[in-house]
């Protein structure tokens, strides 16, 4: 049995740590720390924590003041609030200035479930990316997400990482090192490579185990860092099957399919397929019934696989 | 010799402070020409402010930019970067020699101030109504630190009409945070015509004072005023302080002084040579 826990709670855990180790860390949130988990360093660090009520561009402003004066702000808030309601505040005052303001969003993608299209997030990825000097982290599981908040700290300058609300399966032991801007080689495939990110890593570990009975090579990648992104690796993989899959729970126009075909057209074109959410808002439902809805699946992943493989 | 406090290294005679200011609006309207554009309006407005925070107020040291107990000064009206660039140099931050320099390719500075070219600028503005919350945030920080360090932030009056600015309100009121100062540079003009015509904010006093905050209304070019101002703000407990600096767009030169065409041009040579005229006078 896996063993099963939402990124965004690896988060709440990871803040209280670096809270305890290094007094400079501060927190703030816009009416959301129980469900972005920043409640538990709240409640531990209550002189270390600024509520900013529902107030996403005043969130932003403030971080990047306690940033100035040598604080190391984590701000978080819901991804499609946060990359979406201050995306004007984050590019004039956190990227410009180059601001040491660590934006953690929680709540990414459509498997934020019931509340719809409102609350899920498929653009922050595109949104963040596209901004100077701006690093975007989606980690896959618990224990990246955890060594991701630690390495973050440790890093000078503007960093968004995407958390998930849901639990899910713990994929890397303690073992496992995380470094921006590098990807995770899990196997590279002589006939397709899958690049994914967040939730859609796992789903793409079991697709390739799929088609592996059916005597298909699928590689699979996780590009927890989407920006800067390792070209190298994309490179590599795509030399190695001369087909690419990306599968993201996140529009396929801006964020990681888009980053990858970027690498892969100016470098080596080989055919291609995107699988994320085709260019719609999200609507209400169960988790798992979106994923379904959305082709968001292990199964979708690999029927995108066959498709390229035919392709080549 | 009208004299006012005691900051240490400060200017206290008022003359010479109003010879500095002088000294300022020249220099910025050089600069201005010679560059061909930016924002002549609102950098006059602001002068005898600024001039008032950087020579007779703030704790500061131009050797030593980063200094730790330093007063802090964030430009939230980031469009008078003329007025804090000719400040910074007569303070001896740079060479004066560089204000010709300003929006040129490569040059530190920029059309909007950037704190990354010019370390003496604390952080990087020019789209409205973020100061504020910047401010909130350093002011945050200096509690935290139990800093002796005041904040000072200059917003323009139009700038109030970002709701972001009023998100900074209450935050800075609920976290009481009586090391800040803000002032609005209250000219009365912005781009498209008065403020009052384009998207009034009266009751300018009474929405402040409703958010929490300790008002005070001064004559902003007065620089005795704006300084017994500033020293009443550092006196209040509990709240942040509002001062509401009552200004002229231009003021300084007659054929700029409430201008609404002067919000964004520079000035021509004909018109420069106009205003040396009268402020040499």
């Amino acid at each position: 049995m896996v063993e099963m826990i939402a990124t965004r709670d690896a988060y709440g855990n990871a803040l209280t740590e670096l809270g305890t180790a290094h007094q400079d860390v501060v927190v703030l949130d816009a009416d959301l720390s129980g469900s972005t988990k920043t409640g538990k360093f709240a409640k531990k660090f209550p002189e270390r924590f600024f509520n900013m009520g529902i107030s996403e561009q005043d969130l932003v402003g403030t971080a990047v003041g306690l940033a100035i004066s040598g604080k190391v702000p984590f701000a978080s808030t819901f991804a499609v609030f946060e990359s979406g309601r201050a995306w004007e505040q984050i590019r004039q005052s956190v990227c410009y200035p180059f601001s040491n303001v660590k934006l953690v969003a929680s709540h990414g993608g459509i498997t934020v479930g019931e509340d719809g299209a409102s609350h899920q997030s498929v653009e922050d990825i595109a949104l963040m990316r596209v901004l100077p000097n701006m690093t975007v982290i989606i980690p896959a599981d618990a224990e990246e997400m955890r060594q991701v908040i630690n390495v973050v700290y440790d890093y000078r300058g503007p960093v968004y990482v995407r958390a998930g609300r849901n639990k899910t399966p713990v994929i890397y032991g303690k073992d496992y090192q995380f470094k921006i801007g590098k990807a995770v080689v899990h196997h590279i495939g002589k006939d397709v490579n899958i690049i994914a990110a967040g939730i859609m890593v796992y789903f793409s570990l079991q697709a390739a185990e799929e088609m592996k009975k059916e005597g298909i090579d699928a590689g699979v990648i996780n590009m927890s860092t989407i920006k800067p992104i390792d070209k190298e690796a994309i490179l590599k993989a795509a030399e190695a099957s001369r087909a690419i899959i990306t599968a993201e729970e996140h529009s396929v126009i801006g964020g990681l399919g888009s980053a990858v075909a970027e690498a892969l057209v100016e470098n080596l074109p080989v055919p291609m397929m995107r699988v994320g959410i085709q260019d719609r808002f999200g609507t209400s439902g169960k988790p798992e019934e979106l994923l379904k809805y959305f082709c968001l699946t292990a199964e979708d992943i690999k029927k995108a696989a066959m498709e390229v493989i035919k392709r080549k | 010799m009208e004299t006012v406090k005691e900051t240490e290294g400060a200017k206290t005679d008022i003359n010479e402070l109003k010879d500095i200011a002088r000294r300022i609006r020249i220099n910025l309207l050089r600069m201005l020409t010679n560059a061909g554009s930016g924002h002549t309006g609102g950098s006059l407005s602001a002068a005898d402010i600024v001039t008032a925070l950087y020579f007779a107020k703030m704790k500061h040291d131009p050797k030593n930019p980063k200094w730790e107990e330093r007063d802090r000064f964030i430009l939230s009206k980031g469009h008078a970067a003329p007025l804090l660039y000719t400040v910074l140099a007569e303070c001896g931050y740079f060479d004066k020699s560089e204000l010709m320099t300003l929006r040129r390719l490569s040059s530190r500075l920029q059309g909007h101030p950037d704190c990354k070219a010019l370390p003496c600028v604390e952080i990087s503005t020019g789209s409205l109504g973020q100061g504020l919350s910047i401010a909130n945030g350093v002011a945050l920080s200096g509690k935290l630190d139990k800093a002796l360090f005041r904040v000072y932030v200059l917003l323009g009056d139009g700038e109030t009409q970002e709701g972001q600015v009023w998100e900074a309100a209450m935050t800075a009121a609920h976290y009481k945070l009586d090391n800040l100062c803000a002032i609005i540079d209250r000219n009365r003009l912005q781009i498209d015509g008065t403020v009052e015509e384009i998207m009034s904010i009266e009751p300018v006093v009474d929405k402040w004072e409703a958010f929490g905050w300790n008002v005070i209304e001064t004559d902003g070019h007065d620089i005795a005023k704006i300084l017994s101002a500033l020293n009443e703000a550092e006196k209040v407990k509990g709240k942040p302080t509002m001062i509401i600096a009552h200004t002229i767009k231009g003021k300084g030169v007659s054929i700029f002084e409430g201008k609404v065409e002067y919000h964004g041009i520079a000035p021509t040579k004909e018109e420069l040579e106009i205003a040396l005229k009268e402020l040499e006078a």
